[in-house]
């Protein structure tokens, strides 16, 4: 009988590491499960050109029907996995059916957190992850009125900018004395923060929820300062959560989600884990990281991709981030945390600049704001672990090209 | 619908019908053309998706954006014709474009 992998998952990093198998040479059966009806499928665009209409859902999808086709790729779409059997070395699903596996992978990703405070059900407050959540946020925005936005991350700020796009009035809650406080530098918080209110959104800072009031559909927004926000609609982004429930349940290692070594396997040696659900050694950082991310998606499914198929592959990509508001494109590299200088490059007036951060003179982070060449060279020294001399940085005479060798 | 013809590193041709107002790096996509990884699936953002344009096309095709340059200035093996086919849109005045594949991306 063949090898039969099975992938719990079926977004960017389950598609990926299924072509990666099959890349790498295995030629076994692969079955991908997934909770949501459609092909895997691109969710970025799901807070800007999807949301606004301008793309079309048959645009989202990573490969056409005929791929999964052609590879032998069993999708199973519109399934729950109920439970793993580490020792059996099974999937049930909730319809009662039971695969066995040889290999595994879980691809689960990090659905949105929720929030629990009073009015949080009603109609109209909403999340975003996945494409029928876009759907029933799309009509909000030709209602018009005010949108209440609650978290001032990535996904936060970039539907205030499609919100603004459409007309509508725009209030962003933040409880963090900055936006973007978990992802990027002051100097960008700053930047962000005037670009939003230079496009009329009505930014609060420091403001925190208390509840929310309405007749079975959200009318307005109520912060614990007792301030009263009437409002149309509610988008809440305040972080994702990873989906280790089933990982959990099957005694796997966790540790800020499912827990992997450096070859994308988890604490079960026929189990592999890889996503925005699973967390992985960084030697790069020489610590545990787990990444949201369309680029750790990829990279991570195509190292467990290969290790499903035999290989031996270690995973030391450089992480990094992109976020397009209005006509701003901001492409975050590597992660700053523990930096104790930084270095800013370019004017943020022009709408260009870069800020670098340093940590003991090596380079651990770079957000390029409009900057490619910035994001592009700063990938190459993070993933060489490169120092960078602060002063040679600083001068805006230095040529960027002749920090690398 | 306008063809596109895409030539793989090791001279393999692929002709595709390409539906109009897509981009270049969908239509690979779409008819799974390998070489064209389009990481960031076409935010301009990662340049995966680089391919040179075939010279008699250049014209048509026409130069890259500000952004695209300077993603491009850091591609693999960059020449004067590189593109981010992400930022090339299918029309009819692009019918019979033969576009080249880089031996690598990223």
């Amino acid at each position: 009988m063949s090898e039969r992998a099975i992938i719990i998952g079926a977004g960017q990093a389950a598609a990926q590491a299924a072509q990666s198998m099959r890349q790498a040479g295995f030629d076994g059966d692969i079955v991908m499960i997934g909770e949501e009806r459609e092909l895997p499928y691109q969710r970025p665009p799901l807070s800007k050109t999807y949301l606004q209409g301008e793309l079309g859902a048959d645009r989202l999808y990573l490969r056409p029907a005929a791929f999964y086709e052609q590879q032998r790729i069993d999708l199973r779409l519109g399934l729950r996995v109920a439970s793993i059997d580490a020792a059996a070395k099974t999937v049930t699903s909730e319809t009662g059916e039971t695969l066995s596996y040889d290999k595994l992978l879980i691809a689960t990703g990090a659905p949105p957190r929720r929030l629990d405070c009073a009015g949080a059900d009603l109609e109209g407050v909403r999340y975003l992850r996945s494409i029928a959540d876009s759907d029933a946020l799309r009509p909000a925005l030709s209602a018009g009125g005010r949108i209440v936005i609650v978290g001032a991350g990535y996904i936060g700020l970039e539907v205030a900018a499609s919100a603004r796009k459409a007309g509508l009035d725009v209030t962003v809650l933040e409880m963090a004395d900055r936006v973007l406080a978990r992802v990027a530098g002051k100097d960008v918080s700053a930047f962000y923060e005037k670009l939003h209110l230079d496009r009329g959104v009505d930014l609060r800072l420091g403001a925190a929820l208390d509840h929310f009031e309405g007749n079975g559909r959200v009318s307005a927004a109520v912060l614990k300062s007792g301030e009263r926000i009437d409002c149309a609609a509610v988008l809440v982004g305040v972080g994702a959560a990873p989906a280790i429930a089933l990982a959990e349940a099957a005694d796997l290692r966790i540790a800020n989600g499912v827990w992997t070594d450096d070859h994308a396997r988890t604490s079960d040696p026929s189990i592999w884990a890889a996503g925005d659900c699973a967390s992985h050694p960084s030697p790069i950082y020489e610590r545990r990281l787990r990444l949201e991310s369309v680029p750790n998606a990829i990279e991570q499914a195509k190292v467990a991709g290969a290790n499903m198929a035999g290989g031996d592959v270690v995973y030391d990509a450089v992480p990094w981030f992109w976020s397009d508001q209005y006509d701003v494109k901001l492409q975050t590299v590597g992660v700053s945390e523990g930096a104790d200088e930084t270095v800013l490059r370019g004017d943020p007036d022009a709408k260009k600049f870069s800020v670098w951060y340093l940590q003991r003179g090596r380079l651990l982070a770079v957000d390029a704001v409009n900057d490619p060449a910035a994001f592009a060279l700063s990938k190459r020294l993070i993933a060489a672990r490169a120092a960078v001399d602060a002063k040679i940085l600083a001068d805006p005479d230095t040529d960027l090209k002749s920090l690398v060798s | 619908m306008p063809k596109i013809t895409y030539i793989e590193h090791n001279g393999a041709e692929h002709v595709v019908d390409a539906e109009k107002g897509v981009s270049v790096m969908e239509a690979a996509v779409k008819n799974m053309i390998p070489g064209i990884d389009a990481d960031c699936g076409g935010a301009c953002a990662c340049a995966t998706c680089h391919v040179y344009v075939d010279p008699a096309w250049m014209v048509k095709v026409g130069k890259p954006e500000t952004m695209e340059e300077s993603m491009l200035d850091f591609a693999y093996e960059p020449k004067e014709n590189s593109r981010l086919s992400c930022q090339i849109t299918v029309s009819d005045a692009l019918d019979g474009l033969i576009v080249r594949l880089p031996e690598f991306q990223g």
